[in-house]
């Protein structure tokens, strides 16, 4: 497991409480886990993502992300409509631990307010949330 | 220590069954054939299944080599917490084979089957006995099951009442099995904390409790290997909302002949035979996890359910409040021999013996290790005592390093990561069953790893080295999963 | 007492280092009103010797072969079991060890499980297997499950033609959560009715056992393309695996998952339990399967090992949401089955399930001679039902008297089949007591 200062935390992301971030480019987001998820997970061995075309809210459950002794919900940092998921997950869920940000992206949404992106944390903030937690 | 237990024998390597044999060898007395063959109609005609072919050479010398990579109870100590593994006589596995009992089969004419009856009669009897409540199932096949039937007989006494209820309270220490049973019967399991002291609250559980929660699930003594002190005002809060009490029983071994459940007010609770009544946890079963209840419960419990009419044993299926069957048959008959043995070989007084030995056993390693290891709560313990890996931190090691070393030892690892409200668990229950002289042994192994851990970490991070195998790979197994050959 | 190893003074050394002066002090944290009040009212325990007296007086009570000539199967089959087996599960090293969590010291169960899988995929015709469940009845129910969460609709049809213990079972498993369950009849000639299915879009599953309760054998290639075109799982029970040995494979004929009593393979009968749940489905599905699952993979030093994997599935991590909440589950059976089917072998299993027909159908062609109709067309394995005269029970009580079970009668779970009786023969059964039954049964 890394410790917070190895911690890799893009400053161009806004992250969630519960360890999402997400990368907004015109009308389209992209969404994933954080570094630090991916090191307290663990080796991960699988990833559950939702069919494109569903829908969620902001905060719902959208997939579970496993290693093999725990099992980790991932929740919707913004609502909106699924464009894309990382096929490439399937057969290499590993990607989500060696590049969490780029190659380990999980799914493509439409977000339906993107207002809902400015409620998030930055990386300063979600630093403090990581020192809080220790 | 002058030398370790667990240095290396002569231990074969052995390839997949289907790596072996030959097209034609045999392993079977095929029975004389005395009749004509019968015709067969034409969409019956098929290869048959692709299974090796091997002389019963082939097939001993296979399953030999097998077992001896395998450590048992009977090779040593396995103090693995709430799992009671304690010594399994060697007279009750004989006696499960006799030929009455092996070749019965469950649908006997009851006066062909009275030996069956009876032996099951007088183990549900001794069960009540034991546990202080009136009334006793024996089909559920193990532990998990029989923690289905209480969330069913809870739904079911419920429902007798047009009570909707939802919800049932699970404390955070419970076993995974207890929420998964309670979601298996429709209830959203509801958690509740521990409270500093590692036991739960009267008033939190009051506060938690209402009309629409069915009861509450406890584990008594609990999974920290602590005996819930409240458990009787955390019983009268849940019946005071109407709710019911369900003692998960994995743990009895701490309190036979000390405790009643019945006057604790746990109106149903499940038995595990394979922990505290001996018989063989056969490396992932057959177990035995019989329900007892209170009189209230009792028009609810499985059918069939066996009776005594003067001195005859039956079988009855007429209770329609019922939930209904669980199993095909009657239990794990098998296994119940064996339970049945060892209360008739125990007795009352030896049963309460086994209990504070356990107890003292646990205790003794708690006192002599809690200096060494972190010990969350220090108070006095049940027949288990949990640690935490909190004291090598600074190291990087982990309770698992501290496990696989164990095992270049000569020991079974304790239960680890479990309970989940202690970081780094390490859950010791040695079982009353271990000699001073081995209680001695595991301290003395611990306390070498804790040094190695701070003088030799490589000796924890490379364990273990003195098994068939080194640490597995686990990742790929679940990543590129490949479950057959 | 010789599993309580403690002396006096071991005792007293203890209670010196916890520092306390007694056993009873180490108890001061259970409250009186927690306690007995009295002693447990048991028997007087009883030595070694007194107590294999005592059950094996209790043992013959019980009428099992040789004393015993049962013609009787319903889901519990008497078979040989080679000498093999029990020698291999006589060692305590399988039967003393825990459930391998702690893989490097426990290879020895997790080879034989991992065979034990493989062994059952060959057999049923699919995928992956399970490393077992309790018996064949909770598999029903755990496949079922299943295909509600595979196919995430909250209907289910079961033939009426399978076991009646099972789908009691099964109604238990399913009642709580408000799933539904509907019941398909069976035809004339034995086998299921599939008529009353409908479109059935709003169907996770359709469960038929084959051979069926009645011996009858189902065409299971017809059922699975019904099932399929609704978009269901076909589940494929059996309660007499042996029966692969001669008869198509479930995997083969289009079933989704196949499940069912193991009993028959290399397990006693022993008054209806332990027994084993065995459970086989497609690749596809494998997130979602029950029970545990031994994986093939490799250690620090690239040695080929197995370890338990999938374990996300289980209750121990995904606690409420699990796929099933089984922890001990039946391993040794299935070591015992593994064993079983070690002996056999291919070619052993081919003759075995030959012989087990040959001498069903030998019984049947007796009887049918000493004017007993058989009660179902459909072609049969090793169990067949027969149309008996009034007043059979009296027979099959005189008979019972002199120790030869006559079959079962099916009246108290078919109401509308009574005077019919549903008789077994393996190949435990000689001719000369075939002939003996028959003789017995017309006299």
């Amino acid at each position: 497991m890394k410790e917070i200062h190895e911690l890799v935390l893009p400053e161009d992301l806004r992250y969630t409480e519960s360890h999402e971030w997400v990368r907004v480019d015109g009308e389209t987001a992209r969404i994933g886990i954080s570094d630090y998820a991916q090191s307290q997970l663990g080796d991960i061995v699988f990833v559950e993502l939702p069919q494109v075309g569903d829908l969620f809210e902001k905060g719902q459950e959208f997939g579970t992300v496993e290693s093999v002794k725990a099992v980790a919900e991932v929740y919707m940092p913004v609502g909106g409509e699924v464009l894309a998921v990382n096929e490439g997950l399937a057969d290499q869920p590993e990607q989500v631990n060696k590049d969490p940000y780029q190659v380990g992206w999980m799914v493509e949404i439409k977000p339906k307010d993107l207002s809902e992106v400015d409620a998030l944390m930055g990386h300063d903030a979600y630093l403090d949330v990581l020192k809080g937690q220790e | 220590m002058s030398e370790m237990q667990g240095t290396t024998g002569l231990v074969l390597n052995e390839p997949l069954l289907w790596e072996k044999g030959r097209k034609g060898r045999e392993g079977f007395s095929l029975p004389v054939r005395d009749v004509d063959p019968a015709p067969l109609p034409e969409d019956f005609v098929v290869e048959g299944p692709d299974l090796p072919d091997l002389s019963e050479v082939d097939v001993v010398r296979h399953y030999t080599r097998l077992s001896q990579w395998n450590f048992g109870v009977d090779t040593g100590m396995y103090p693995l917490g709430s799992c009671t593994m304690k010594y399994n006589p060697k007279l009750h596995e004989v006696m499960a084979g006799l030929a009455g009992f092996a070749g019965a089969h469950p649908m006997l004419p009851e006066p062909l089957c009275q030996g069956a009856l009876e032996l099951m009669y007088e183990l549900q009897t001794a069960l009540a006995e034991i546990t202080g409540l009136d009334a006793v199932t024996l089909q559920p096949a193990a532990g998990a099951q029989g923690e289905l039937t209480g969330m069913l007989l809870i739904h079911a006494y419920h429902e007798s009442r047009d009570s909707k209820r939802t919800k049932i309270i699970v404390p955070d220490t419970a076993h995974g099995t207890n929420p998964a049973s309670a979601a298996l019967c429709g209830y959203r399991p509801v958690p509740v904390a521990s409270g500093e002291e590692g036991v739960l609250s009267a008033e939190t559980v009051d506060r938690i409790m209402d009309e629409e929660t069915a009861g509450i699930m406890i584990t008594n003594p609990n999974t920290l290997g602590l005996f819930e002190e409240n458990v009787r005002e955390i019983a009268e809060a849940v019946h005071a909302k109407g709710g019911l009490v369900y003692g998960d029983g994995a743990n009895m071994n701490a309190v036979m002949g000390i405790v009643d459940m019945g006057r604790i007010g746990v109106d149903v609770l499940h038995l595990n035979l394979h922990k505290t009544f001996s018989t063989p946890h056969g490396g992932g079963g057959p177990g035995s996890g019989p329900v007892c209840v209170s009189r209230a419960l009792e028009p609810f419990l499985p059918i069939p359910r066996i009776q005594k009419l003067g001195d005859r044993y039956g079988l009855a299926e007429d209770f329609p409040q019922s939930v209904g069957r669980l199993q095909a048959f009657y239990g794990n008959f098998g296994v119940m021999i064996k339970a049945y043995a060892y209360i008739r070989s125990m007795g009352a007084a030896d049963l309460k013996k086994a209990s504070r030995l356990a107890v003292l056993n646990a205790n003794y390693i708690k006192e002599r290790l809690k200096g060494v290891y972190h010990l969350p709560y220090d108070r006095p313990c049940m027949h288990e005592c949990v640690f935490t890996d909190k004291h090598l931190k600074a190291s990087k090691l982990t309770t698992l390093d501290v496990a696989k070393r164990l095992m270049d030892y000569g020991f079974h690892p304790p239960t680890i990561y479990f309970p989940l409200v202690v970081q780094g668990a390490l859950m010791v229950e040695p079982t009353e069953t271990e000699s001073m002289d081995e209680v001695d042994r595991f301290i003395d192994a611990m306390h070498a790893i804790a040094r190695e851990a701070e003088e030799r970490p490589d000796l924890l991070l490379n364990a273990p080295t003195h098994c068939r195998l080194r640490r597995l790979d686990e990742t790929t197994a679940a990543r590129r999963p490949c479950l057959k050959g | 007492m010789r599993y309580l190893p403690h002396t006096p003074e071991d005792i007293e050394a203890m209670l010196e280092t916890v520092g306390v002066e007694s056993l009873d002090d180490l108890f001061s944290t259970v409250p009186e009103a927690c306690r007995r009040r009295s002693l447990m009212k048991l028997p007087s325990p009883l030595t070694e010797w007194e107590l294999s007296a005592h059950l094996s007086s209790m043992a013959q009570e019980n009428a099992a072969f040789p004393a015993c000539l049962s013609f009787v199967g319903a889901g519990s089959y008497e078979h040989h079991i080679p000498a093999t087996v029990e020698a291999m599960l006589r060692r305590s090293e399988f039967y003393t060890a825990y459930t391998p969590y702690q893989p490097e010291m426990t290879q020895g169960t997790l080879q034989a499980i991992y065979e034990y899988q493989t062994l059952v995929t060959r057999l049923l015709g699919l995928d992956v297997a399970n490393a077992s469940l309790y018996d064949g009845a909770s598999a029903l129910a755990e496949a079922l499950l299943m295909a509600i969460r595979v196919t995430r609709r909250p209907r289910v049809a079961v033939s009426r033609a399978v076991h009646p213990h099972h789908r009691q079972v099964v109604r238990t498993y399913l009642a709580p959560a408000g799933y539904e369950l509907v019941e398909l009849p069976f035809q004339e000639n034995g086998t299921t009715d599939l008529s009353s299915m409908g479109s059935g879009q709003d169907l996770a599953a359709v469960a038929v056992q084959s051979p069926n309760f009645f011996g009858c054998i189902e065409d299971l290639g017809a059922v699975a393309d019904r099932v399929h075109d609704c978009g269901a799982l076909l589940v494929s029970s059996f309660t007499e695996p042996l029966a692969f040995g001669l008869l198509p494979s479930p995997g083969s004929r289009g079933a989704d998952i196949a499940c069912g009593e193991g009993q028959s393979l290399g397990i006693p009968q022993s008054f209806g339990g332990p027994l084993l749940g065995v459970f086989a489905t497609r690749d596809k599905y494998v997130r979602s399967i029950p029970g545990r699952l031994v994986g093939k993979t490799v250690d620090a030093e690239g040695r080929q090992g197995f370890v338990l994997t999938l374990a996300t599935r289980e209750q121990h991590i995904r606690r409420e949401k699990a796929t099933s909440n089984i922890c001990t589950n039946n391993s040794l059976c299935a070591l015992a089955a593994a064993v079983y089917l070690a002996s056999l072998g291919g070619r052993g299993i081919r003759d075995l399930a030959r012989l087990n027909y040959d001498k069903a159908g030998y019984l049947k062609s007796r009887l049918s001679d000493a004017g007993f109709e058989m009660a179902f067309d459909a072609p049969t394995f090793n169990e067949f039902v027969v149309k008996t005269p009034a007043g059979f029970e009296n027979t099959h009580a005189r008979l019972a008297d002199g120790r030869i079970v006559a079959g079962v009668p099916l009246a108290p779970w078919y109401p509308e089949l009574e005077n019919r009786y549903l008789f077994c023969v393996t190949e435990t059964k000689t001719r000369d007591a075939m002939d003996r039954l028959v003789e017995e049964m017309t006299s």
